[in-house]
């Protein structure tokens, strides 16, 4: 008897780890009040950059508040499309890179000159969808970080509007400021403060689907539903620089085809949001964890 | 008075005693600090441990505090396995003395006041005493190459069924030696760049660097030393284990000269990493590996056909069953070979697999999926060694019939499930998204979860029974003081 209980244990975790995931499983809408179309200055001069707080300078830039959402990437492609910028190619939008210099180093792949994969449109995670003659969202998902887009992509996008994607280095100090805090808003990291893996936000079910991304802006210190959140913009009033979405920064290394990553993601546990973390991947790599946002 | 120092006498001065005050802190450490990460953190225990123990968490210093715990770790699983050596090997008596000591004395100064700088605030004087406790495990393997320089001649064997050259050379005695050697030489390679990095305020962790075509010399070091040191912890424990079965007859003498031939070249590809031989450094790592893992194949070809053989030697024809029977009738003898088996599931077959299959679809994978696979492979070869430790560990204190099955048989498959759990985990972007990956994610974890949380309750048992078993007068203690490993080997 013993055993025919243990067996049916097993079998039933077995067979639950089999279930597919509810990809279009309800997605609580929540209006944050934070502008996805608002920019913030970023002063040149010198702050602390990576984990041993390297002195470094930049410029002075304008960067996204957010990140770039799904409604701004659909209306993106509804103008790119329809001037040619970017086009179908069955499943999939792509558009022109120029490509860049081969050194044939040990694993570097090359990028060539020509047209490149943008968005998938096949991907069951994609939230954007193509009814044949203009894109649209999928319904909760318009004021979420745009997800499933290639480096191309979001290279793509800042490209087409005269802007570009922010090197590591203004990425970090437009997240940082000045100091040498590990987090946007400061020392520590809360459950409060950004979505990551089981942070308990409102938006995720470990149990079944995992962590979804969140409205951008949405950890402003607003409460929702009863939910309250804790105001962690950065120095600069950028928001979600830490967890919700990993974002592609611009920088092509030498010797290297792999584009960085920075930010930590709702799919990663707390440690991967500090600062200094780098994630990369080939430029086509897409995912539901990843987005993007630009810099002028 | 005599009460305490019978048992401090038991505990610091019998090789078993050794053993078992390394294996309970081994596994308070494992149990505690198991907390802070992983389900347990996503649960919000480790939360409460911090509070509970007063830790001191900065977020800028986690990696130097995870490369201070994993050398409190691997220095008290090098302290066991050095006790092995020295109670398992014929060696001076002055020499074993001092050898035990000092690395007694080096990884409790290591594991105390190295977890105490890196979790409970920056005492320097803690960070002394781990320096200090590190440097005394040097000195004592050191000690322990001198203590086993194979061609004393007192040392020199006569029995034909080892590996020996003419003269009595003992090949097994050298195959410890060069281990040892090259151990203490590895050593260095994390030492030097340890000191470079400033006490481990600049450091990194290796698989945060992966994908980088330019790294320094001090990041090779570091790689190599993390990945040679764990090599050289489970070459050791092979040989342990083949001493203990009494490894002896054409296969150990075949195995022996590649045990051999493989540490040095292994090593020597590790090595060299820093040198301008870096771009084959790979090529001969794979040259050297090949040997060493046939060597120990040849451990558990022998081992498996002796337990067969023994095992049915009343029946005049055994079947194929009743010698896989026998084979497997004691877990913790069986067990041991069957975790290096397996550890080709877990760890080699995966490291081949990336490496031939890199481009096409491991790197095309994001760095962080990278470097899942890679933190899980070396974190699976490590409870691998740590469950051949507690096997041989369950012979040494003597379990017999119910009890031994149940230890043995406990260890092998509770690990192997969380291993399998692991293993799956590292490639589970094969078969699924990750968008749709969360409910295999909670089964493997479950499977983890439950397979770890087990094992450990396991050796708490066990503990605990030790325990209690230092409060009784005439306890399974009072009989281990004077038992000395050598005399324990299989017949």
């Amino acid at each position: 008897m013993k055993r025919l209980i243990l067996t049916f244990i097993l079998s039933a975790a077995l067979l639950a780890s089999c279930a597919p995931a509810d990809l279009n499983a309800p997605m609580p809408a929540y209006e944050t009040g934070v502008d996805a179309n608002a920019w913030a200055n970023v002063p040149a001069g010198e702050f602390y950059f990576g984990q041993h707080a390297k002195v470094e300078t930049t410029a002075a830039y304008e960067i996204m508040i957010t990140d770039v959402t799904a409604q701004q990437y659909a209306d993106f492609l509804d103008a790119a499309l329809a001037d040619g910028y970017v086009r179908l190619d069955g499943k999939r939008i792509v558009g022109f890179y120029p490509g860049d210099v081969f050194r044939g180093v040990k694993h570097e792949e090359k990028i060539d000159a020509g047209d490149w994969l943008f968005i998938p449109l096949d991907d069951p995670s994609q939230r954007i969808k193509f009814d044949g003659s203009a894109f649209s969202v999928q319904a909760g998902y318009e004021n979420h970080p745009m997800t499933s887009v290639t480096w191309f992509g979001a290279w793509g996008y800042c490209d087409y509007y005269g802007y570009r994607l922010p090197s590591e280095m203004e990425w970090e100090k437009a997240a940082r400021g000045t100091d040498q805090r590990p987090f946007p808003w400061g020392d520590d990291v809360l459950r409060e403060n950004a979505n990551f893996y089981s942070s308990r936000d409102p938006f995720e079910d470990m149990s079944s689907f995992g962590s979804r991304t969140s409205p951008v802006g949405f950890y402003n210190g607003m409460n929702y539903d009863g939910y309250q959140t804790l105001d962690s913009a950065s120095p600069y009033g950028l928001y979600d620089m830490a967890g919700n979405v990993w974002q592609w920064t611009g920088d092509v290394y030498e010797g290297m085809h792999y584009r960085f990553m920075r930010g930590g993601s709702k799919d990663v546990y707390d440690m991967d949001l500090r600062l200094w973390v780098r994630n990369n991947a080939t430029p086509t790599y897409f995912s539901p964890g990843v987005g993007f946002r630009c810099v002028r | 008075m005599q009460f305490v120092k019978t048992r401090f006498n038991y505990l610091f001065n019998s090789t078993k005693g050794l053993i078992l005050v390394a294996i309970a802190l081994i596994s308070v450490v494992t149990a505690v600090w198991g907390m802070l990460s992983g389900p347990m953190a996503e649960m919000g225990v480790r939360e409460i441990v911090i509070k509970t123990l007063g830790m001191d968490i900065v977020q800028v210093e986690r990696e130097g505090r995870i490369v201070i715990l994993y050398h409190s770790i691997a220095m008290g699983i090098i302290a066991i396995e050095t006790y092995m050596v020295t109670g398992l090997l014929r060696m001076k008596s002055y020499f074993k003395t001092t050898i035990n000591l000092l690395i007694t004395v080096g990884y409790m100064l290591a594991l105390i006041f190295g977890l105490g700088f890196a979790y409970f605030g920056h005492n320097w004087a803690l960070h002394g005493l781990y320096i200090t406790g590190l440097s005394l495990i040097f000195f004592a393997g050191v000690l322990l190459c001198v203590a086993l320089w194979p061609w004393n001649k007192e040392y020199y064997i006569e029995d034909k069924d080892y590996a020996r050259t003419k003269s009595g050379f003992d090949l097994e005695r050298a195959a410890f030696f060069t281990t040892a050697v090259t151990t203490v030489i590895s050593a260095l390679f994390g030492a030097i760049p340890g000191s470079y990095y400033g006490n481990g305020f600049e450091n990194f962790l290796a698989e945060n660097v992966i994908r980088y075509p330019e790294k320094t010399v001090m990041q090779y070091s570091i790689i190599g030393h993390l990945h040679i040191m764990l090599a050289l912890i489970a070459v050791m424990i092979t040989l342990i284990i083949g001493r203990w079965l009494n490894f002896k007859g054409a296969w150990h003498k075949v195995a022996m000269p590649l045990m051999i031939l493989g540490c040095i070249v292994l090593n020597l590809g590790v090595w060299g990493v820093v040198t301008p031989l870096q771009p084959v450094a790979h090529m001969v790592i794979y040259v050297g590996a090949t040997p060493s893992m046939l060597a120990a194949l040849f451990l558990l070809i022998w081992s498996w056909n002796k337990f067969a053989k023994e095992g049915t030697a009343h029946i005049a024809k055994p079947t194929f069953l009743q010698k896989l029977g026998a084979m497997v009738s004691d877990p913790l003898k069986f067990g041991p070979t069957w975790q290096m088996l397996f550890m080709n599931f877990t760890t080699s077959g995966i490291g081949i697999f990336m490496a031939i299959r890199l481009e096409q679809i491991f790197r095309v994978w994001p760095a962080r999926e990278e470097r899942i696979e890679l933190t899980g492979h070396w974190h699976a070869l490590s409870a691998i060694i740590a469950t051949i430790i507690l096997m041989y560990y369950g012979d040494m204190i003597g379990l017999k019939g119910k009890v031994r099955q149940l230890y043995g048989w406990s260890i092998i498959i509770l690990s192997d499930i969380a291993l399998a759990g692991v293993t799956i985990f590292e490639m589970k972007r094969l078969f699924v998204s990750e968008a749709e990956q969360q409910p295999l994610v909670n089964g493997l974890m479950y499977a983890m979860d439950f397979g770890l949380a087990m094992l450990l309750v396991l050796v708490a048992v066990v503990m605990v029974w030790r325990l209690t078993d230092l409060f009784k007068k005439k306890g399974r203690w009072t009989e281990e003081v004077s038992h000395e490993l050598a005399r324990e080997v299989a017949k």
